[in-house]
């Protein structure tokens, strides 16, 4: 038997070369990146069909091989005078500076993060399900309820000024959570699966809504149009820039969900347990974990938090309940969930991106015509290019490393 | 048919999986590749089999240089790989499996007469009894290492690859796959047999070759005693027996009777076991995977309800407890599936060093999660139970097989444990790690721990036990004392019995494909064929 020498035997060992710590945040870095990356390309691929819908263009395009100059400047006309328009209104406009009138100046930055609110609330309880290994698809179900509740109590009942809004409040928190823990409760005694249980669940609210804005006392006299009475003064959430612009204090409340949030999965036992239940369900049951009773118990917290994105709709942009009370926030809030990677913090600035798209594409189709539809395609695209993590790497041409968005892509069949 | 390496270097980054390993598989010859995990066997079979690309050095077949794009060209050049999980698909039948990517058509259609004659000639030829047209997901696991063989010889292999092929076998189908592999030798066939298992490879090899860190570090002949192969292997000194003294076992701690089992279509998985551990003593229960020691061990921590029976832990009844509280009552509990059941894979090292305490002081306090004291438990039982990871945080899916298991055995053993249930601990670890879990249980032995040990490996059960029941097709059929016959415990295993030669046993399940007379363990003992 002959033997080598021993010479290896000082090397350090082998067996995991995985970084930690520093790894962990060149995948942070690498995330930022590929997300600016994916606004950027999305902003392009909107250019392109702003390009194709300009009328102008399209008739430059006629004669293009004689005189392209014409194509591309035209082109270049409609998408810059269009992205103008949406950053003045989502941001800023310089021509508004000048005056001095702050109302008038901060007008966008109101708008966006009005916006902002109910998408960061519904976009936590995503997250948040999202995390402990549920997916929440019943965001518009709880929002109804939660505006419901909290649009009763706001127009039914009287009370004192501050005391009236927070009961308001606390009816809405409660009634979003019991329409979401509805579903869990469900999942964790009969194994029903929460992506069915939700979607129908918002059916049902949908249509209770129709039928109770159809009912005397909760419709609002003459009784003509399906929408509820108005919520009392009381109830309102204050307005935070002045009564001059519509930015109330459902901000406010979507940050502390935040911060409530990050602590709760990061910094608490609850969150904790939670999480080892979303990641693998087997090893927290075998820790002694109860996994069944997390259901219920994140599917409570999570319709909470979209019932905080309906009582942002009701007590503070809308003064009364209409049919379509939740505005298709709940299932923008999976996409918003999904670009915030679920993470509180990235989830609220998701949130301000499509709050401030919103805003600016209106601001876009009221000054140069631009569809708003098309902040609609350049959210999409957005969340396809980070779904899609490779395609935005190999047009980068950026190492191909780790996939990050493909992850959790993958993970939402759940 | 000669395969021979040459100078193959390949590279991942900074890290050098293989640093110029040359290699010869001679016809007729069994090779035997041996090295821990993460030594770099794998990543030199894939080279091999057109996988990855070398950066240096080449593959040459019959003196000439080949260079291999994919399996394809590897195959298409006589090179036969059987994978460590196999490659097959369940739905589909034996035919269907081994034609699969080389089918016979005939008219545009699938010529499936054809397709059976063929695999029933290889079948015979090289002697591999399998059945051409059973689905593959209803064969065991032996037979279905069987069809990847044959698979491989349909496309005319001249040499073939085996990696880690008895990891997933039952002792009697290890001492099959060995038969066949010499057959397949005897025939001309070359196999390059890769392995960690110092047994097999002694038994087999023809010329053993040992690799550690990604270099060749010796050459030795298979008559070099066990534990030259493994101080090589290591690359130290290893212990192979389990250094243990005497028992002494203290009061009853765990007291099992008459369990029952049942799954939810009714199918009696623990039959009647009745049992008892002492403090400072480790019971072993041995038996071929899949005899009910998995549900036994769950009933025993509280993951399985059973239907019957009851668990009596220090004189208090936990048959219907939860397993929080069966943990709570200080019963630590090793799974045998560490990455579906121990570990949560996302998770830190330091947060699945707590996953049973997370909620109790110093660690949590109400609704508070106190992560310092989470870092602080981290930092010292990697210490402790010398986990090699590059910090706390590291993700626990990112360490070697051996290391997750340390984070296991350290996150159960740092409390104080009446009773310790460990299930396979050695499963996939190298020799290494596999001494420390040896070590470690025995210390907990020798603290006053009673301890349940259920374990497929013979070794491991002989090595550690103090008593030794072999579980059968649910039911408990023997106790041995610590110290038995590797043949006694193997002929149990296979649901023989020891006193009396068995009569007609026709009905045995799982091994009735695997009946036949073969290999050392059953070969001095009267068989039912014998009598």
């Amino acid at each position: 038997m002959t033997q080598a020498p021993v010479d290896e035997a000082a090397q350090p060992a082998p067996s995991s070369p995985a970084p930690g710590a520093p790894r962990r945040r060149r995948t942070a870095l690498n995330t930022a990146l590929v997300t600016a990356l994916a606004l950027l390309s999305a902003l392009v691929v909107g250019a392109v069909l702003i390009a194709i819908g300009d009328e102008k263009t399209r008739g430059a395009l006629g004669y293009f091989f004689a005189y392209p100059w014409d194509a591309f400047s035209f082109g270049w006309h409609a998408v810059s005078a269009a992205y103008v328009a949406l950053f003045q209104g989502a941001i800023v406009d310089p021509s508004t500076l000048s005056s001095g009138d702050l109302g008038r100046i901060l007008a966008p930055i109101s708008e966006t993060l009005l916006d902002a609110t109910p998408l960061i609330c519904a976009g936590l309880s995503v997250g948040l399900a999202f995390r402990a290994g549920l997916f929440n698809i019943g965001g518009q179900g709880q929002i109804i309820i939660a505006a419901i509740f909290a649009g009763y109590v706001g127009f039914a009942v009287h009370l004192p000024i501050v005391l009236h809004v927070v009961v308001a409040t606390i009816a809405g928190v409660v009634g979003g959570a019991l329409w979401g823990g509805l579903a869990g409760w469900l999942k964790a005694r009969t194994g029903a699966h929460e992506v069915i249980s939700t979607i129908m669940l918002n059916y049902i609210a949908y249509f209770l809504l129709l039928y109770l804005l159809s009912v005397p006392g909760f419709q609002a006299p003459p009784y003509g149009q399906a929408i509820s009475n108005n919520v009392h003064a009381t109830a309102r959430l204050p307005h935070l820039l002045g009564s001059g612009l519509r930015l109330h204090f459902g901000f406010v409340l979507a940050l502390l969900a935040a911060a409530g949030t990050w602590w709760l999965l990061n910094r608490s036992t609850l969150g904790f347990r939670l999480r080892a239940v979303g990641a693998n369900s087997a090893a927290a049951r075998t820790a002694g974990m109860p996994v069944e009773s997390s259901y219920t118990v994140v599917m409570l917290l999570s319709g909470a938090l979209a019932g905080l994105a309906g009582i942002s709709q009701i007590l503070g942009t809308n003064p009364a309940i209409t049919g379509d009370i939740d505005a298709g926030f709940g299932f923008d809030a999976i996409t918003v969930a999904l670009l915030g990677r679920a993470n509180p913090w990235g989830i609220v600035l998701a949130g301000i991106l499509f709050g401030g798209l919103h805003a600016g594409g209106l601001q876009m189709q009221a000054s140069t015509g631009t569809p708003v539809d098309l902040v609609v395609v350049v959210q999409a695209m957005i969340v396809l290019f980070i779904a899609a993590p490779q395609l935005v790497r190999s047009v980068f041409r950026l190492r191909p490393e780790q996939a990050v968005g493909q992850n959790l892509a993958k993970g939402w069949n759940g | 048919m000669k395969l021979e390496l040459r100078g193959i270097t390949k590279r991942f980054g900074s890290l050098v999986a293989n640093h110029g390993i040359d290699l010869v598989v001679e016809p007729g010859e069994v090779h035997c590749l041996l090295g821990e995990n993460g030594a770099g066997k794998s990543t030199l079979m894939n080279v091999l089999y057109g996988l990855y690309q070398p950066d240096e050095g080449e593959i040459l077949v019959d003196g000439r240089a080949v260079h291999f794009d994919g399996p394809g060209d590897a195959l298409a050049a006589g090179i036969g790989m059987v994978h460590q999980h196999f490659m097959l698909i369940p739905v589909f039948t034996v035919t269907e499996n081994v034609v699969l990517g080389h089918e016979e058509v005939a008219g545009g259609l699938l010529d499936r007469r054809r397709a059976r004659d063929q695999v029933v000639e290889v079948s015979r030829r090289y002697r591999l009894d399998v059945p051409p047209d059973a689905l593959v997901g209803d064969l065991p696991v032996g037979v279905q290492q069987r069809v990847e063989i044959l698979k491989a010889l349909a496309r005319d292999a001249k040499v073939l690859i085996l990696d880690e092929p008895t990891a997933v076998l039952t002792p009697q189908e290890v001492d099959e796959l060995l038969d066949i592999v010499r057959r397949l030798r005897d025939g001309g066939t070359g196999v390059l047999f890769i392995s960690h298992k110092l047994r097999e490879v002694k038994a087999l090899a023809d010329r053993i070759t040992v690799l550690r860190r990604g270099k060749i570090v010796g050459t030795a002949s298979p008559d070099a005693s066990a534990a030259e192969l493994a101080a090589l292997m290591v690359g130290r000194q290893v212990k192979l027996e389990v250094d243990k003294g005497v028992a002494r076992p203290g009061e009853p701690v765990l007291q099992v009777e008459d369990l029952r089992v049942l799954d939810p279509s009714g199918t009696v998985l623990v039959d009647d076991v009745s049992l008892s551990v002492r403090a400072g003593e480790i019971y072993a229960i041995a038996g071929v995977q899949g005899n009910g020691q998995t549900e036994l061990t769950e009933a025993l921590v509280g993951l399985v309800r059973p239907d019957s029976g009851r668990i009596v832990l220090d004189g208090k009844d936990i048959t219907r407890s939860d397993t929080d509280d069966v943990l709570g009552a200080g019963v630590g509990y090793v799974p045998e599936d560490r990455m579906h059941d121990g570990l949560v894979g996302p998770f830190s090292v330091a947060e699945n060093l707590v996953l049973d305490l997370y909620d109790q002081p110093p660690y949590g306090r109400g609704l508070t999660l106190n992560m310092g004291a989470v870092q602080r438990n981290a930092t010292e039982r990697v210490a402790e139970f010398d986990v090699r990871t590059s910090g706390v945080d590291a993700a626990a899916s990112t360490l070697s097989g051996g290391n997750q298991q340390k984070v296991v055995l350290a996150r159960e053993l740092s409390r104080p444990l009446r009773l310790l249930v460990v299930a396979q601990p050695t499963r996939g670890l190298d020799v290494g790690s596999m001494e420390f879990v040896h070590r470690r249980i025995v210390r907990e032995r020798d603290r006053g721990t009673a301890v349940v040990l259920v374990s497929t490996e013979l070794d491991e059960v002989i090595g550690l036990a103090d008593r030794i029941a072999v579980m059968y097709r649910g039911r408990i059929i023997d106790e041995l004392p610590g110290g038995a016959s590797p043949e006694d415990i193997g002929l149990l295993m296979a649901g023989q019995s020891l006193e009396s030669a068995p009569a007609a046993s026709t009905s045995a399940g799982t091994t009735s494909a695997t009946s036949t007379p073969t290999g050392t363990s059953a070969g001095n003992v009267p068989t039912g064929e014998a009598s």
